[in-house]
């Protein structure tokens, strides 16, 4: 390489390596604001009264009413406000769990089994991803009302217990995070499939199943649509109680969004404890995906 | 040596070859095994459901009475012919294209805010997720009070710079916008992180010789960052396709009858579909809408295919 190329190949990384200007910082902080307004928005009206978003001349200081409109939430008989948070805490967790366990299993066969039909069975897999959700409501409904089971928190975890995307995500990481080398050390050892899996696959696997598991958290915590349809008011999750509550209140605003932000502030606490695992967990899965 | 030692020695040779036997069916057959669940699921409440949505589309059958008799294609004739479902075919295109769009534009253009050489970067990522963590229905309730025609935040703040207030909740494209911000605000950041780390996995080497070249960041944007995100795109494409076509949670909380508007302005498909199943109890009816919707699905999907084919070949011939 000669002195002179040597010389601009330098000029070149010095300026792509420059710290951007204002109007990057200006955007960004744009976004952030409009990423931030909606909560305090729901702040702002849901601690104020019946009148608040009617007013024209609407204060930017949020009221003194916040825990009185929350207890009217709570207080709110047909929307059930403890049911609905301990019941989407239980299906949120089991579903991740169980999500977590059968994805890492069959990750690991995937990843680091030889079986007949391995690279066929992964397509499928895959394949089902693009499959609606949709299509399969209404005989699901049939048979969830033949078996008894419409109004209970089985019918909404069972078609969430495992996904292909949590077995495609696993498969992609234990393929490239665990050595082949320490799979057959294992057997070797004289150690079983599943004592491998669950001594050397799963520890090594623990970053993504993390991931998974709060992805997968988040996603059951907000989910509408079948819960909505297979549950009923007297035995909801937080959505299906939200949608309760605006048909209850369909005026008073306040109220509504006080409701709003209850519904909003778990998922906000753990966002904040683990927003950069999920940033990074995002992030890897779509080099991969 | 005597009989008993060789009878020792053979059972714990059979005893090796046992456990040797039974290695191999642990190595051959467990795979199957922990891939199963999987499997046994997918065909309990998706393959099986599938197919039962075309058996039952193709009968009479509600609620109460159950299967009904052979009907052929009557549901689907029946479907086709009703005006309410162009009208949701065309409201579920209209707010897919004003979300889809619009969302992949903002997205790039945060994700290359965010490849650049940011102080804090991680703040700044966090930042642009943390819509991700509000469900839809919360969104919606928080939107549809800034949308109100007399009220909303969104007509005063117009009204201020002497716009006109719009009929949010009464023109169609006006209401297909407010549900299409909704779904932006929740997934134009996540986007933009899928779309980073696309543009992270993008050789430096390419941005070197490209500013060698003299290009600056514009032409390095167009000529080096786009073409090489394609697949990066295509993913976030058809994600998007899947689940903007379904929508369900928006429309259906946008007002309080949740049936998408007196005049079915923003009626989605899967509105539609909810509406014939459900207060109808006509699941017949229903779930030949499920496999129409279905059907468009796919026929988007292959739309896409072929434009982003297309681009690229056009883009290999000038190369």
């Amino acid at each position: 390489m000669s002195v002179l190329s040597a010389f601009n190949r330098r000029r070149a990384e010095a300026r792509i390596a420059q710290r951007p200007g204002a109007l990057v910082y200006g955007f960004l902080t744009f976004i952030l604001v409009a990423s931030v307004f909606p909560f305090y928005w729901s702040f702002l009206i849901g601690s104020g009264d019946a009148g608040t978003l009617s007013d024209t001349s609407m204060s930017w200081i949020p009221g003194a009413n916040f825990f009185a409109n929350a207890r009217s939430v709570i207080d709110n008989e047909s929307v059930n406000f403890w049911r609905a948070l301990g019941n989407s805490i239980v299906v949120s967790a089991v579903v991740s769990a169980s999500v977590v366990f059968f994805a890492t299993l069959a990750g690991f066969a995937f990843a680091k089994g030889r079986f007949t039909g391995q690279k066929g069975l992964l397509v499928f897999v895959i394949g089902t991803m693009c499959v609606p959700t949709q299509l399969s409501v209404v005989p699901l409904f049939i048979a969830m009302s033949a078996f008894g089971w419409t109004g209970t928190l089985g019918a909404v975890i069972l078609p969430g217990l495992v996904t292909a995307f949590g077995v495609f995500w696993m498969t992609q990481y234990i393929a490239q995070a665990l050595p082949d080398e320490l799979v057959e050390a294992g057997r070797i050892d004289g150690a079983s499939m599943f004592r491998t899996f669950w001594h050397i696959a799963l520890p090594a696997a623990r970053p993504a199943a993390a991931m998974l598991g709060l992805f997968t958290f988040i996603m059951s915590w907000t989910n509408f649509f079948w819960p909505f349809i297979v549950l009923n008011q007297t035995n909801p999750t937080l959505p299906v109680a939200l949608a309760t509550l605006q048909a209850n209140y369909f005026v008073d605003y306040s109220i509504v969004l006080a409701g709003v932000l209850l519904a909003t502030v778990p998922l906000l606490i753990l966002f904040i404890f683990a927003g950069r695992q999920l940033v990074e967990g995002i992030m890897r899965g779509a080099v991969k995906g | 040596m005597t009989t008993s030692t060789l009878v020792v020695k053979d059972l714990t040779l059979r005893g090796f070859r046992f456990r040797e036997n039974l290695g191999r069916w642990d190595v051959k057959y467990s795979p199957y095994l922990f891939i199963s669940p999987f499997f046994i699921l997918f065909g309990l409440v998706g393959l099986f459901p599938l197919l039962y949505t075309g058996w039952v589309s193709l009968h009479a059958w509600d609620l109460l009475g159950g299967q009904g008799k052979w009907t052929g294609f009557d549901n689907f004739a029946f479907v086709l012919q009703q005006r309410q479902f162009w009208i949701a075919l065309r409201n579920t295109l209209s707010i897919f294209l004003l979300s889809a769009v619009p969302q992949l534009i903002a997205a790039t253009a945060i994700a290359a805010a965010l490849d650049s050489n940011l102080r804090n970067k991680t703040f700044w990522r966090m930042s642009v997720l943390l819509p991700f963590v509000v469900m839809p229905v919360a969104v919606t309730l928080i939107f549809g009070s800034m949308f109100g025609e007399r009220y909303g935040l969104v007509n005063r703040t117009l009204g201020d710079i002497g716009l006109g207030p719009i009929r949010w909740h009464t023109d169609p494209l006006s209401s297909h916008i407010a549900i299409a911000t909704m779904v932006n605000f929740r997934w134009t950041g996540y986007n933009a992180l899928i779309l980073l780390a696309g543009m992270q996995a993008i050789s430096r080497d390419l941005y070197e010789a490209a500013t060698i070249d003299g290009a600056g960041w514009v032409s390095r944007f167009f000529r080096v960052t786009l073409p090489q995100l394609r697949p990066t795109i295509i993913f976030v494409i058809i994600t998007a396709t899947i689940g903007g076509l379904q929508i369900f949670d928006e429309p259906r909380l946008y007002d309080q009858n949740g049936l998408g508007g007196e005049d079915q302005q923003w009626m989605t498909m899967t509105i539609y579909l909810y509406k014939l199943g459900w207060p109808q109890l006509n699941f017949g009816r229903a779930a030949a809408v499920a496999w129409l919707l279905f059907l468009v699905i796919v026929a988007i999907g292959l739309i896409n295919l072929a434009i982003t084919r297309r681009i690229a070949t056009n883009e290999g011939r000038t190369a």
